[in-house]
């Protein structure tokens, strides 16, 4: 047992969870401020799905997937584009490096003044979050790109559409993967964030009502919940990646 | 396919420096021939078969590429010294993924083709495998296959067994002939080595180094079909080699090889 990965894997949350609980039972930390995580569990299971869990749930991973996905892909379209095209990276870096340091979050206001308050000014900060992660992993990888698949396409006369999608695309693969895996625990981080304000659902919402009216165990329901979905996430991207990039020279 | 060259050179500039790769090349290769450019490592070999591939240009001079038929551009195949297959597609994939894109394969049967061709390297129960799967010699193997698979007007080959073992190196010598035997393509061949160049090529053209000029271009007389362990022992084959070792030492010589 002691041999399994995934013993280990488990062993980590599991130590830090039962340190907590018996340091709360034992009144060595103040239950108001940090309530027992089997209270906290419990909660979670059992009384907040009444009070609407799931609905907060869903709008944040509603506005996630619509954000994730429009900021992804456009990123991996304008990481290529770049990567191949000179002119096109050239005119787009400067403004990549010059947009890319300007925290999201900072912009919200604009956003919402642009998209209005509803769904999609959290759904675009979200993209536009996931959009430089992804554009600059994936250039990266079209960097990467050994220089002798480039000739080899060349002497063979591969055809451009070819070329991109089965000569590039796999081979910046593990490179946009980077991208994806970041992009996607900064897609957490700004849809809490903007849900904190101007929102009338979704985990932030959740944390931020529970903490002004002194719900201390939604408040942390709310941030095991975010967890969670963290580790679902990454569990999700790494099979994906296992999968898309099973030919890499890396099981040995 | 023919080639001529007319004084073909190549330099590269950087930071005022200028460096020759080679210089006032002239020389033909004969539609069929078996052709192997011969010299030190910085000759600028690889250069001119790079130029001949259409990946690099000459800076000055003539190269004259004359396709069989004048109707259609002719097609040229190409194996690298390591490294050119795709890792992301299996060995078929590899080899089918080239010919999806040739022209003159519109309407032919590609798995036939690829099935012929991993076969004739002898992979058969490889051919599902990816290339890290593979010992550097079936991957060479895949790449000789996947050039000739495609039928080119020209095949060029850049020092494709350098980093092989010996063994590996002479069982692929008899395997490359014998396939060039059987499709009679004209193919370009760059070595160091003297002894591959021998027992492969119909004629060597020998290049000096530092600049790369053709030294001399010499005609390798010895019958086909050639097998290793009976021609090391003709004495017309030691007096090519010696010959030939002699050439490439006055190039070495400041270095007293």
């Amino acid at each position: 047992m002691l041999k399994n990965r995934y013993f280990w894997l488990f062993m980590s949350p599991v130590s830090i969870l039962l340190l907590w609980e018996t340091s709360t039972r034992s009144g060595l930390l103040d239950a108001r401020f940090f309530p027992a995580p089997s209270v906290i569990f419990y909660y979670l299971i059992f009384t907040s799905p009444g009070e609407g869990l799931w609905t907060d749930i869903s709008a944040s991973l509603y506005r996630i997937f619509w954000g994730y996905l429009a900021g992804c892909a456009s990123g991996i379209v304008l990481g290529v584009s770049m990567g191949l095209n000179h002119t096109v990276r050239m005119m787009i870096y400067p403004l990549v490096a010059l947009l890319y340091p300007i925290p999201k979050i900072a912009i919200l206001p604009l956003i919402m003044l642009v998209f209005g308050i509803g769904e999609m000014s959290k759904i675009v900060v979200v993209a536009i979050g996931s959009f430089f992660l992804v554009l600059i992993n994936t250039l990266h990888g079209v960097d990467s790109v050994a220089k002798i698949y480039h000739d080899v396409a060349q002497v063979y006369r591969i055809k451009k559409h070819n070329f991109v999608l089965r000569v590039i695309l796999p081979g910046a693969l593990p490179a946009i993967f980077t991208g994806l895996k970041l992009a996607i625990g900064y897609s957490l981080v700004i849809v809490v964030a903007a849900e904190f304000s101007g929102a009338d659902a979704g985990i932030g919402y959740l944390i931020w009502q529970s903490w002004e009216t002194f719900s201390i165990k939604a408040m942390y329901a709310g941030i095991f919940v975010i967890g969670a979905l963290g580790l679902a996430f990454s569990l999700i991207l790494n099979f994906l990646e296992r999968c898309l990039t099973s030919w890499r020279d890396t099981d040995q | 396919m023919q080639i001529s060259t007319t004084r073909l050179s190549k330099s590269f500039s950087r930071k005022e420096q200028r460096t020759v790769a080679y210089e006032n090349l002239n020389f033909q290769i004969e539609q069929g021939e078996f052709f192997c450019i011969l010299g030190p490592s910085g000759c600028g070999k690889t250069s001119l078969l790079r130029t001949i591939a259409g990946l690099e240009t000459a800076t000055s001079g003539e190269l004259n590429i004359q396709p069989l038929n004048a109707s259609k551009p002719g097609s040229i195949g190409m194996v690298f010294q390591e490294h050119g297959l795709f890792p992301w597609m299996t060995i078929r994939n590899n080899i089918r993924f080239l010919l999806e894109n040739n022209r003159q394969m519109v309407s032919r049967d590609l798995d036939a083709i690829v099935n012929e061709f991993i076969d004739l390297v002898g992979l058969t129960t490889f051919a599902d495998y990816f290339p890290h799967q593979l010992s550097g010699g079936m991957r060479q193997r895949v790449s000789i296959a996947r050039s000739f698979a495609n039928e080119p007007d020209l095949l060029l080959m850049d020092e494709p067994f350098v980093f092989l073992d010996y063994q590996t190196r002479c069982a692929l010598h008899g395997l490359l002939l014998d396939i060039w035997q059987r499709k009679k393509k004209t193919l370009v061949f760059v070595t160091h080595d003297i002894e591959e160049a021998v027992f492969l090529a119909d004629r060597v053209l020998l290049m000096s180094a530092h600049p790369g000029t053709v030294k001399s271009i010499i005609d390798i007389n010895l019958p086909r079909p050639r097998e290793f362990l009976t021609l090391r022992k003709l004495p017309a084959y030691q007096d090519q080699v010696s010959e030939l070792m002699e050439l490439l030492r006055e190039e070495c010589e400041p270095f007293n090889l």
